[in-house]
């Protein structure tokens, strides 16, 4: 990424251009005008909104300078621990766009739409083996809404047996999503501790257990990367408490074909499309997040689902669903990519996938851990957790500096600072789409700046450099807030 | 179609360098038990040129290109190509979550102008980078309302999309909120039972145009509201609001919709994009993203997410929602269209859409088959009683290459009979004249 010239930056759409200037003119009227105020009454809008003035190739140069700006998987190494930034085929882009999958509305026919429906219904029963749960719905529209639709469910379950449990278990290694989750559905959480192997505390686990107990959210391998061979012990725990165990899939790429949630003892799990089946992440979305539940949730999804009846495709209300999570089936157009990345890698690919993106991510931290310390030093999943305490202590270097750094170096930095349990996190994650020049490329980066913490922290603090802007100051953007433009005529006029 | 680069010689490195013989070694920790132990069930991966025909060949399986008068929720509007050529750009669509600025800022401004075209089309002080669909910005701000009222009740009109009470309610389930209905009276909210319900209530929630395409009386609906100190929130259609008041100057106090007719395919109906704006007192209360500009220590100008505080990976079980993603490159596709079509452009493309409605709307009645369902003013969407056999007609004309509106019948047993046409600038007169004609032959 080059540094531009300053005199650009920030420059705002609504600052280029002229006014009267507009590249897409309404259709020249065929039919009689409407009078507005038979329409609106006196609601007729009486200031036009300031919405930009621009001629297409203003529009087109504006995004390509901004699109200049942006790091993305295409630009480079994007090792973000627990989110999964892995080479988005272009298949799934080109697939989305065919007229017969973005022409379509939502209430046409059903016979009208027998692919999309095909579509999703082989989607499901792909999603089905994958995690090993039978039922599954494409409805929720990310990872979050997942949780909050798989939380839902077991809500559902429990209160049709008449059993009114309200608290939910979480470890502390979770997601931020999953208490925020729990809150949201009206539980309360109760935190269980770590062991000192990274898995969840047993014992701590017992004596959380309760008749009060709706439900475990649990990711396996958790977000320190690391498998937790207790497994079948904290379901099985989980289980004779009367509470279900949901699954946080978030980490899913790292399991395919090799262990399924369902197998493990897990009632639900969300899937992250965009995480786990090549979807973009399009700068923060959209994403996908089906649930998979066993049979003795099915009947509590969330309408509607895909049903097959011999002759064809239809949409079904499961008998006693909780409702709807969102309009509509859900973001069919992620779903077409993730179709299309399934059928590309085909199943033995998905355990390839699985099985690299595990290496890769040993062989990272095989190759860091000395310099790096790695709290939990096992064998890890697809990423693993660092420290950089000891920079902080010897060098007051903080993880966020090493992150900052890494920017010079054309790398995306990690997640750092998750999970909350180590102190100045540095969580990685590969993904298998790196190639091991890219890998050592990174190794030797990491190095490098171990090596200027030591010799030249001043460096690393006023880090990074070479970016189109440095670092910004977050405490301002609170403190002033600017969150819309406004023609100078009436900036500020709320402030 | 492989994705992977490592090469088995490399691989046999890597895990020299790991210190284990083979892969099998490190999936060690999980116990035997556990493991799925057959070849997961899934066919074979396809070749590029096998899945391209089958892809092709199923988005064949689904009739597109129809002459489409069916609306609720997602409408068949014009994309211009700019739109599709920004969003195909990898820098925006390979970009994660904008969370480091640095290198992020082609996101970060991005949304930040979409923040400002939505509070430009709504009149409010502040938008959010957008959730995931109108029934979601509904409901999260029905919970938005609670929080800032401390009130437990929201009143939600009868005309507001059935899909979005739906949500609304089924949120409802986790105790948050508790939702009741207002009724509706020839097609519109009913005022006087508005003014009951809303007391002590945390939010007034209606929709302009309404599902039946219905303008309401939203100035009034407002008064209501804050008559019984509640909170007014008001869905608006964003191609509408280029020629209707802003929601904001008729009192509302969060506005929210569906942002799928800027520039975003209907795609089935997902994803789509929820528009969520606010006035400023309410900032610190939204939900989802935000983004906020600043300086960097150059005192350059730059952008970042902000607010940050109300968020899942700080607040965790306090956060003002679950939320942790938008809909970025929706709302982008939205920025852009709304660049492109400027002011000017989308009140001409509203007032096409309006007489076009209006057109068919009369041309339809001339042919003795329809009534009225509603006397109250419509836009670009209206309903209609049908004579026949609803579910017959809508099959008979997909026959003839049409969408011949939608059945209301299928969300609610009380509307049976009733069909929702809506008319976009796409319409030609003489589509509607063919397609008119094809209605009266049956």
């Amino acid at each position: 990424m080059s540094v531009r010239s300053d005199r650009d930056l920030g420059r705002l759409i609504f600052e280029t251009g002229a006014p009267e200037s507009a590249c897409v003119l309404p259709p020249q009227p065929d039919v009689p005008e409407t009078d507005l105020a038979s329409v609106f009454g006196d609601a007729v809008r009486a200031d036009a909104p300031h919405l930009p003035h621009v001629t297409e190739v203003e529009i087109a140069r504006h995004y390509e300078r901004l699109a200049g700006l942006n790091f993305g998987v295409d630009s480079g190494f994007y090792p973000l621990g627990s989110c999964t930034m892995k080479y988005n085929p272009r298949i799934g882009e080109r697939a989305c766009r065919l007229d017969g999958f973005a022409g379509i509305h939502p209430y046409q026919p059903a016979r009208s739409v027998q692919g999309a429906l095909r579509l999703m219904h082989d989607l499901q029963e792909a999603l089905a083996e994958i995690s090993g749960l039978p039922a599954v719905t494409l409805q929720p529209a990310a990872g979050a809404h997942g949780e909050l639709t798989g939380l839902m469910v077991i809500r559902a379950y429990h209160e049709s047996r008449g059993d009114a449990r309200r608290r939910v278990l979480v470890p502390d290694s979770a997601h931020g999503t999953n208490p925020a989750t729990v809150a949201m559905c009206g539980y309360e959480v109760t935190q269980v501790p770590s062991d000192e192997r990274g898995g969840v505390d047993v014992d701590a686990l017992k004596s959380a257990l309760g008749p009060d107990v709706a439900a475990i959210m649990l990711t396996n391998p958790n977000t320190l990367g690391l498998f937790d061979e207790n497994i079948l012990e904290i379901t099985r725990l989980v289980h004779e408490a009367g509470a279900l165990a949901y699954y946080d899939g978030a980490n899913l790429n790292a399991i395919m074909g090799k262990v399924r949630p369902g197998d493990m003892g897990f009632d639900a799990v969300h899937i992250n499309l965009h995480k786990t089946f090549g979807t973009p992440h399009g700068g923060g979305g959209p994403g996908a997040g089906p649930v998979c539940v066993s049979a003795a949730l099915a009947e509590f999804l969330p309408t509607p689902v895909v049903v097959a009846d011999g002759s064809g495709y239809a949409l079904a209300r499961p008998a006693r669903s909780i409702g709807r999570m969102r309009s509509f089936a859900g973001n069919f157009g992620v779903l077409v990519r993730a179709y299309a990345y399934i059928r590309a890698v085909g199943g033995d690919g998905l355990v390839e996938v699985s099985e690299q993106a595990v290496v890769s991510a040993n062989y990272l931290m095989a190759r860091l851990k000395d310099v790096f310390d790695v709290p939990y030093e096992r064998s890890c999943m697809h990423e693993f957790v660092a420290s950089g305490a000891r920079f902080r202590k010897s060098y007051g270097v903080r993880t966020l500096d090493i992150a900052k750094r890494l920017l010079d170096f054309g790398v995306h930095p990690p997640t750092v600072y998750f999970p909350l349990i180590v102190d100045e996190a540095i969580m990685i994650e590969p993904t298998e789409t790196e190639s091991l020049e890219t890998l050592d490329a990174f190794v030797e980066a990491m190095l490098a700046i171990a090596t200027e913490a030591e010799q030249d922290p001043e460096r690393l603090h006023g880090a990074p450099y070479t970016t189109p802007v440095r670092r910004l100051d977050e405490a301002r953007a609170v403190k002033e807030p600017d969150v819309a433009w406004r023609p100078a005529s009436e900036a500020r006029a709320d402030a | 179609m492989r994705f992977v680069p490592v090469t088995c010689e490399q691989r046999e490195r890597m895990l020299a360098v790991i210190g284990v013989r083979s892969v099998d070694e490190l999936f060690a920790p999980i116990p035997a038990q556990a493991r799925l132990d057959r070849p997961i069930a899934l066919p074979d991966g396809l070749s590029e040129v096998e899945l391209a025909a089958e892809l092709e060949a199923l988005s064949n399986e689904n009739a597109s290109g129809l002459v489409s008068f069916a609306g609720a929720g997602c409408y068949d509007h014009y994309v211009p190509a700019i739109v599709d050529a920004v969003l195909s750009k990898p820098a925006f669509f390979t970009a994660y979550t904008p969370y480091q600025p640095e290198v992020s800022q082609g996101t970060l401004q991005a949304i930040y102008e979409y923040q400002s075209m939505v509070c430009a089309l709504t009149g409010m002080d502040v938008a959010n980078a957008s959730v995931y669909d109108g029934a979601t910005a509904l409901t999260e701000a029905a919970l938005m309302a609670a929080r800032v009222t401390k009130r437990h009740r929201v009143v939600v009109s009868e005309t507001v999309h059935p899909e979005w009470r739906e949500v609304l309610r089924t949120y409802a389930r986790g105790g948050t909120i508790e939702v009741v209905e207002a009724p509706a009276r020839d097609g519109v909210t009913d005022p006087d039972a508005l003014r009951e319900l809303a007391e002590g209530a945390a939010a007034v929630l209606v929709a302009s145009p309404n599902f039946f395409g219905c303008v309401e009386d939203v100035r009034l609906a407002c008064t209501r509201a804050h008559e019984a100190g509640a909170l007014a929130v008001v869905a608006a259609n964003p191609i509408m609001l280029g020629v209707m008041e802003a929601p904001g100057a008729l009192g509302a106090d969060i506005v929210v919709g569906e942002g799928q007719p800027l520039g975003n395919p209907m795609s089935f109906g997902g994803p789509g994009l929820g528009l969520f704006a606010a006035r400023s007192e309410f900032l610190r209360q939204m939900p989802g993203r935000i983004v906020g500009r600043t300086v960097d220590v150059e005192g350059r100008p730059g952008f970042v997410l902000t607010m940050q505080t109300r968020e899942q990976h700080i607040r965790r079980e306090k956060a003002t929602s679950n939320i942790c993603s938008n809909h970025s490159l929706n709302a982008l596709a939205a920025a852009v269209y709304l660049s492109a079509v400027g002011a000017r452009g989308l009140a001409g493309i509203a007032r096409a859409c309006i007489a076009k409605a209006h057109y068919l709307h009369d041309a339809l009645v001339a042919t003795g088959r329809f009534e009225r369902f509603s006397d109250a003013p419509f836009a670009h969407e209206f309903a209609l009683r049908y004579d026949g056999d609803v579910q017959a007609m809508r099959e008979a004309l997909l026959d003839r290459g049409y969408v011949a509106g939608v059945d209301a019948g299928g969300f609610d047993d009380r509307l049976a009979g009733v069909v929702i046409f809506a008319v976009t600038e796409k319409r030609t007169k003489a589509q509607i004249d063919a397609f008119v004609k094809e209605v009266a032959s049956l």
